[in-house]
C-alpha cells in the first residue's frame, strides 16, 4: 500500500497535468456512479410548467423544451456515456490485443491474414464505420458498444502485435519454450504479462476517442435510444428548437469536453510513464520507415479518430 | 519508382476488395433480411409475403449472397450505384450533387490546419518551455479534446444570437455563387481545421524538438547560421515527414469528423445525405455512401505513401 502511494506521489510530481486529469476522471467516475444520490430530480420525468427555464436556483442548469432538469440528464448521461465507453475500450482493446500478441507470436500465415483484415478495418472512418455496424445489428446501448469495440480492434491488434514481436524473441521466452511449452501456454505465462503496460496505455488513450464516438452517434440520433439520457442525445435534443436554448448546447458538451480532456491527459502521463516507446519519438521512428515496411504501424496512440 | 507505385496500387486494390466484402457482410449478411433491415421488424411484419417477395426480386436481394456481391462490384464498375429506396434520387446523382460541398470543406480545413498548425508547431519548438509555448501546447490539447461537432454547435448559436444566421438549406456550389458557397463551408472547414492544426503544432513541434537535438542541427549552429535558417532550412525538412503522416490520417477521419460537423451546421453535404440514409434505413444508399469514404480514405492513405516516397529517397529505392 505504501509502495504505491509512492508511486503515485512520483506520477504526480512528474505529470502534474496527468495526474489532475487523474483526479478529474475519478470524480466524474464517482459523479456517474452515484447519479441516483446526486441528480436533484428524476432525469426522465417532464414538468410542463417549467419547460425552456434558463438556469436558476430551483434547476441550476436550466431545463429543456419538456421541462426536465438539465443537471439531472447531465448526471445520468455521465452513466450511459461512461458506461458505454468503458465497455467498448474494454472490448475492442481487449478482442486487439489477445489477437495482437497471436499475430506476434505466431507470425506466418496467420499473422500475414489478420494483418490485412485489420488494415481493412482501419480503412473506414471510425465513426462511419461504427454508424454502419450499429445500423445492421440493431440500435440499443449494447449494439453501440459493439460498433464501438469493434473500430477499437484494429488499433490494439497492430500496438500489441508489435510488442509481442519484440517480446517474442527475448530469451525467457525462449526457456518458455524450449521447457516444451505449448504455444498457447507461452504466450499467456511469458508474453502477455508483457503487453499489460501498453495495453493500459492503449485503453487510457482510446477512452476519450470512445467518449467522443458515443457522443457522436447520440448527436446523429443513431446511438443509444432516446428517452435514455446521454450526452450525445442531449445536444441532438437542443438543435431541434428553432433557436436552441444555449444551456441546453453548451452543458452536455461541456461534460463531454472535460471528461475527454482528463482521460487525454492521463493517457498521456501513463504513456510516459509506462513505455517511452510509444511516445511521439518512437511513433516518428516507425512512420519514417514507411509505411509498407513490415511492422511498421504509423497508427497514432491518441487517434483522431473521432475528432468530430 | 514505378515498381514502389505498381506495389502500392495492388495493395491498395486490395484493401478496396476487403472494404467491399466488409460492408456487404455487415449491411446485407448480418441483418438477415434485407427487408427487415430497411423496415425494421415491426414493418417487415405487416408486410404481406406476396409483397415481399416482389420488393426482394425488384431490389435484386432474392439473388444468392455471392451472387448479389458480386453483381454489386460490376454495377460500381460499370458506375451504377444503385438508387435510394424512399426517394428515387439515384446514389450517383446523390454523390455529385452533395459530394463537392463535402470535399470543399475536407479540403479548405486541411489547408487551414497546416497554415495554422505548422507556424505555431515551429515557433513551439523554437522557444520551447517559454510562455508562448505553454500556451500553444494549452490549446492544442484542448482543441484535440472539443468534439468538432459541439464546437459546431456553439459557433452556429453565437452566430444565429449575434448576426441571425440561418442554416443553408440549398446546395450552393462554387461555380454558381462563389461567395455564398464559401459562407457556407468556411465554418466546418474552420472547426475541423482547428482539430487537424491541434494534432499537427503538436506532431511538428515534438519532432522538431528531436532533430534540434542531432549533429547535423549542431554543424549548421556551428558554422555560425541564424537560429532563424537552422530551423527553418536544416531541422524542418527533416522532421516533416511524420507529420504528412499525421495529417493524412488526420485527412482520412475527418471524413468522419465532418459528419456529424456538418450535421451541426445543418450543411447539406454528403455526411447528412449519410446520416439521413442511416436513419431511414435505406441500405443501398449507405452501402455505396459508405464504400465511398473507405475508398477516398484508402486513397488519402496512398497518396501520403507517395508524398514519402517524394519526400525521402531512402524510401523510393529501399
Amino acid at each position: 500500500m505504501h509502495a504505491i502511494l509512492r508511486e503515485l506521489g512520483r506520477f504526480t510530481r512528474r505529470n502534474t497535468l496527468s495526474a489532475i486529469g487523474g483526479m478529474v476522471g475519478l470524480l466524474i467516475i464517482v459523479v456517474a456512479l452515484a447519479a441516483p444520490v446526486l441528480a436533484p430530480r428524476d432525469p426522465l420525468k417532464a414538468d410542463f410548467r417549467r419547460m425552456n427555464k434558463p438556469p436558476d436556483a430551483q434547476s441550476l442548469l436550466g431545463t429543456d423544451q419538456v421541462g426536465r432538469d438539465t443537471l439531472s440528464r447531465v448526471i445520468y448521461g455521465a452513466r450511459t456515456s461512461l458506461f458505454v465507453a468503458f465497455s467498448a475500450v474494454l472490448l475492442g482493446t481487449t478482442v486487439g490485443s489477445l489477437w495482437g500478441v497471436a499475430c506476434g507470436y505466431l507470425r506466418g500465415r496467420f499473422d500475414l491474414v489478420s494483418q490485412r483484415i485489420m488494415e481493412v478495418l482501419q480503412s473506414f472512418p471510425d465513426l462511419i464505420l461504427a454508424m454502419a455496424i450499429s445500423m445492421a445489428i440493431g440500435t440499443g446501448l449494447q449494439a453501440v458498444i459493439v460498433a464501438i469495440a469493434i473500430t477499437r480492434i484494429p488499433f490494439g491488434g497492430r500496438v500489441i502485435r508489435s510488442v509481442a514481436l519484440s517480446v517474442r524473441e527475448m530469451p525467457f521466452v525462449e526457456a518458455g519454450r524450449a521447457n516444451g511449452g505449448s504455444a498457447l501456454r507461452v504466450m499467456a505465462i511469458h508474453v502477455l504479462p508483457q503487453c499489460v503496460a501498453p495495453y493500459l496505455v492503449l485503453a487510457t488513450t482510446h477512452l476519450g476517442v470512445a467518449i467522443v464516438i458515443e457522443a457522436a452517434l447520440g448527436f446523429l440520433g443513431v446511438g443509444v435510444p432516446p428517452p435514455t439520457p446521454t450526452w450525445g442525445n442531449m445536444l441532438a435534443d437542443s438543435i431541434t428548437a428553432l433557436v436552441p436554448p444555449w444551456w441546453l448546447a453548451f452543458f452536455p458538451g461541456l461534460a463531454i469536453t472535460v471528461t475527454v480532456l482528463a482521460f487525454n491527459l492521463l493517457g498521456d502521463g501513463i504513456r510516459d510513464t509506462l513505455d517511452p516507446r510509444l511516445s511521439p519519438g518512437f511513433l516518428r521512428l516507425v512512420t519514417g520507415a514507411g509505411r509498407s515496411a513490415p511492422g511498421a504501424a504509423p497508427t497514432p496512440l491518441t487517434s483522431p479518430a473521432a475528432k468530430s | 519508382m514505378q515498381k514502389y507505385l505498381a506495389r502500392r496500387a495492388l495493395f491498395a486494390l486490395g484493401t478496396f476488395i476487403g472494404v467491399s466484402v466488409i460492408i456487404f457482410v455487415v449491411l446485407r449478411v448480418i441483418p438477415g433480411d434485407p427487408l427487415v433491415a430497411i423496415l425494421g421488424v415491426e414493418g417487415h411484419a405487416q408486410m404481406k409475403p406476396e409483397d415481399r417477395v416482389r420488393i426482394m426480386a425488384d431490389l435484386g436481394l432474392s439473388a444468392p449472397l455471392p451472387v448479389q456481391y458480386g453483381r454489386w462490384l460490376v454495377d460500381i464498375g460499370a458506375g451504377r450505384l444503385g438508387k435510394s429506396f424512399f426517394r428515387g434520387d439515384t446514389v450517383a446523382d446523390l454523390i455529385l450533387h452533395r459530394g463537392p460541398l463535402s470535399a470543399e470543406i475536407a479540403l479548405l480545413s486541411f489547408i487551414i490546419s497546416w497554415l495554422v498548425g505548422l507556424p505555431v508547431g515551429i515557433l513551439s519548438a523554437f522557444k520551447p518551455n517559454s510562455l508562448p509555448d505553454s500556451l500553444a501546447r494549452a490549446l492544442s490539447v484542448l482543441f484535440i479534446a472539443i468534439p468538432g461537432f459541439w464546437l459546431g454547435m456553439l459557433v452556429v448559436l453565437a452566430l444565429l444570437f449575434w448576426f441571425g444566421y440561418k442554416a443553408p438549406i440549398l446546395v450552393v456550389h462554387f461555380w454558381q455563387d462563389p461567395w455564398q458557397n464559401l459562407q457556407i463551408v468556411i465554418g466546418p472547414a474552420m472547426v475541423l481545421g482547428l482539430a487537424q492544426g491541434a494534432y499537427i503544432a503538436r506532431m511538428s513541434r515534438s519532432c522538431l524538438l528531436e532533430v534540434i537535438g542531432e549533429d547535423f542541427v549542431r554543424t549548421a549552429r556551428a558554422k555560425g547560421l541564424r537560429e532563424r535558417l537552422v530551423v527553418l532550412r536544416h531541422a524542418l525538412p527533416n522532421a516533416l515527414l511524420p507529420v504528412v503522416t499525421i495529417s493524412g490520417v488526420l485527412l482520412g477521419f475527418v471524413l468522419g469528423g465532418s459528419v456529424a460537423v456538418e450535421q451541426a451546421f445543418g450543411v447539406p453535404g454528403l455526411g447528412r445525405a449519410l446520416v439521413v440514409a442511416v436513419i431511414e434505413r435505406d441500405i443501398i444508399v449507405v452501402q455505396n455512401l459508405v464504400l465511398l469514404y473507405a475508398v477516398i480514405f484508402v486513397a488519402v492513405n496512398v497518396l501520403v505513401d507517395l508524398s514519402y516516397a517524394w519526400l525521402d529517397p531512402r524510401i523510393r529505392y529501399g
